[in-house]
């Protein structure tokens, strides 16, 4: 237990960072970025936009930097991210009816290519030398191809020239979301090709860790002792295999970041109603209230999963449970 | 030192060749473009010929320029951030290795801190409240690019040098009355050299991925010329629909043929450190030639030597 309440208080103090990092980025840029941002939006502009960039900024509020704080995270503790100058709306509700997307699509996609990518791995370091070898640079390639353009060149190819795949979008516009079949297929259905797109990108790194583990894990004893008893071959790339797998499990919660960073793009290609579009959509129009709160959001949901990855370590490593009775 | 001898894998070999060539392309590549990348002087929309060998732009530019001439503004990003995240890495994390205690807990902390908040994200924050000038400065965006890449070689480099630490040779040190500044720096660094170069390669991947897509998402400054604004542009005139692949598929090849050879050196780096992976990689012409089993046994990978591989590999060449 005791890892694991070291992890968490990681993560405590890891979004602390971030809610700080997000209070004082607004008010430390130099120049008056609130003049140039109503200067841009002239003749459109509503007092409670207005407001809403003060707001942001911490301009206007006649406050000391202390007290905008406490008050920040006051708001933040009752659920206010503060409201969209562009849409006009709370920024939470905006989030609100983006976030699921993302977590549906990327944690699909994550599980995915974990299990893919350790599966193979482990078979890759059990055959090791043979011509399944050759897979390895394949993957290392499809690893260094940014997600974005992965993503452009599947929708091309299966997408709008080969017509395998619907494109754009997260379900058909012909079907009406709620709980029911039709709808349900369409999503699945719409999901294929960037899921495909995600766990192509980062299996390669799942499985080329998982390779290496296997090959150090096979000089081990054990294995030769499982082989030694005669177990079926199965059993034993199992038994070296669960071994080999602990640090993958271990990096999986470091690698979620990365994963998180790289898929948010997959989205804007696909134009997924998710939060990695509504992202860049906030960057292009320079509405940081949205801005910043989605970072907050996708910080947060990022450190949730590495908590949960914590948890999934914490059960598959029984040492990591004797270390606490002791 | 002599004992740095680096695997000379075909994997490898391949690797240094392809990041050697782009090296090459960073400094020649804007003197070898055929035309000014900015100039709108041509027709729109050419499909590639023997005067624009990758067409031209909706506005009317020629692409193959724009590819030469992006190759160095994404390079020298990627090396700024490179070195700054690498430098800041082997500081935190020898520091946090070596001395242990409470610096220990804090530069832990902080590394971890940074490693656990995902970096695009942050990277793209930081990076819309930058004045458009300091957008267009490849230096600043190299170093904010470095802000969020440096935790994971950190982490690393703090694991080695832990273990490092209580060697004889160190502990030999510590007895003549060595600094301690002198134990971190002559003693224990270049024993790090290995975990460095791997850090330092992954940095350079980090950034150019990072770089990249900061610009295609149209958060550096459109008018410098990097691969990343090639896609930018290329996505916003439509260029994938309308199958202008030789718009969009070139500079994304690049990144990608970079990030290979890069990882592929990165592998050579690996077998360096983990001889049984070195082992496992030999194919089996050289395994036969060098009179290791052609399965690799169970419970036994063997090591095999470097310089023995390497003649051998000369022999086996020659047959």
């Amino acid at each position: 237990m005791r890892m694991l309440a070291r992890r968490l208080s990681l993560y405590v103090v890891t979004a602390w960072v971030a809610i700080t990092v997000n209070f004082l980025l607004p008010r430390m840029m130099p120049g008056n970025p609130v003049q140039q941002l109503i200067g841009k939006l002239t003749g459109q502009i509503t007092p409670q936009q207005v407001h809403a960039i003060e707001l942001a900024f911490g301009i206007g509020l006649n406050q000391g930097l202390w007290a905008q704080y406490t008050g920040y995270l006051h708001q933040l503790l009752l659920g206010n991210l503060g409201v969209s100058i562009t849409l006009s709306s709370p920024v939470s509700s905006v989030l609100a009816s983006a976030v699921p997307w993302t977590v549906g699509l990327i944690g699909v996609s994550t599980i995915l290519s974990f299990v893919l990518g350790t599966l193979s791995g482990a078979l890759l370091g059990w055959f090791r030398g043979s011509r399944l070898d050759s897979v390895i640079p394949v993957a290392t390639f499809f690893q260094a191809v940014p997600y974005f353009f992965l993503g452009t060149v599947m929708l091309l190819i299966f997408g709008s020239s080969l017509h395998w795949f619907p494109v754009l979008g997260a379900y058909s516009p012909s079907v009406t979301p709620g709980w029911h079949w039709a709808f349900l297929a369409s999503l699945v259905r719409y999901g294929e090709l960037p899921v495909i797109t995600i766990v192509l990108s980062s299996v390669a790194g799942w499985m080329l860790g998982m390779r290496n583990m296997m090959i150090t894990m096979i000089a081990e004893d054990f294995v030769l002792m499982a082989v030694a008893k005669g177990l079926p071959r199965r059993k034993v790339i199992a038994h070296a295999a669960r071994n080999a797998v602990l640090p993958s499990v271990a990096n999986l919660s470091l690698a979620i970041g990365l994963v998180v960073s790289g898929a948010l793009l997959v989205e804007l290609v696909f134009n997924y109603p998710g939060v990695g579009n509504l992202l860049l959509q906030a960057v292009l129009n320079e509405d940081y209230p949205l801005i910043q709160g989605i970072f907050l959001v996708i910080t947060l949901t990022v450190l949730a999963a590495n908590l949960l990855a914590d948890v999934l370590y914490f059960v598959l490593d029984p040492r990591t449970r004797t270390e606490a009775a002791l | 030192m002599s004992s740095l001898r680096v695997p000379r894998s075909p994997k490898v070999l391949v690797g240094a060749g392809i990041v050697a060539f782009f090296a090459v392309l960073t400094v020649v590549g804007p003197y070898l473009a055929p035309y000014d990348p900015s100039a709108t002087t041509f027709n729109a929309n050419l499909t590639p010929s023997s005067a624009h060998w990758l067409g031209t732009t909706a506005l009317g530019q020629d692409i193959f320029s724009q590819l030469l001439v992006g190759a160095r503004a994404t390079m020298i990003v990627a090396i700024v951030a490179g070195v700054v995240a690498t430098l800041l890495s082997v500081t935190v994390g020898v520091a946090a290795g070596y001395l242990g205690g409470r610096t220990d807990d804090g530069l832990s902390l902080l590394s971890n801190v940074f490693l656990a908040i995902p970096g695009l994200p942050l990277l793209i924050v930081i990076d819309s409240y930058l004045p458009t000038g300091s957008r267009s400065n490849s230096f600043v965006i190299g170093l904010i690019i470095s802000l969020t890449g440096w935790a994971w070689g950190a982490r690393v480099l703090r694991a080695q040098t832990m273990s490092l630490r209580n060697r004889d040779f160190v502990e030999a040190a510590r007895i003549i009355g060595e600094s301690r500044v002198r134990i971190m720096l002559v003693e224990i660094a270049p024993n790090l050299l290995p975990v460095l170069a791997s850090s330092l390669l992954f940095t350079i991947l980090y950034s150019i991925g990072a770089y990249v897509t900061l610009a295609y998402v149209g958060l550096t400054s459109t008018a410098v010329w990097n691969w990343g604004t090639m896609l930018y542009w290329a996505q916003s005139n439509n260029a994938p629909l309308a199958n202008q692949w030789y718009w969009f598929v070139p500079p994304g090849v690049c990144i990608a043929l970079i990030g290979t050879g890069l990882a592929l050196m990165n592998f050579g780096i690996d077998e360096f450190i983990n001889p049984r992976l070195r082992a496992a990689g030999l194919s089996a012409k050289v395994r036969r030639a060098s009179g290791l089993p052609r399965r690799p046994r169970l419970g036994f990978t063997p090591v095999a030597r470097p310089r023995a591989v390497a003649t051998v590999t000369a022999r086996g060449d020659a047959q």
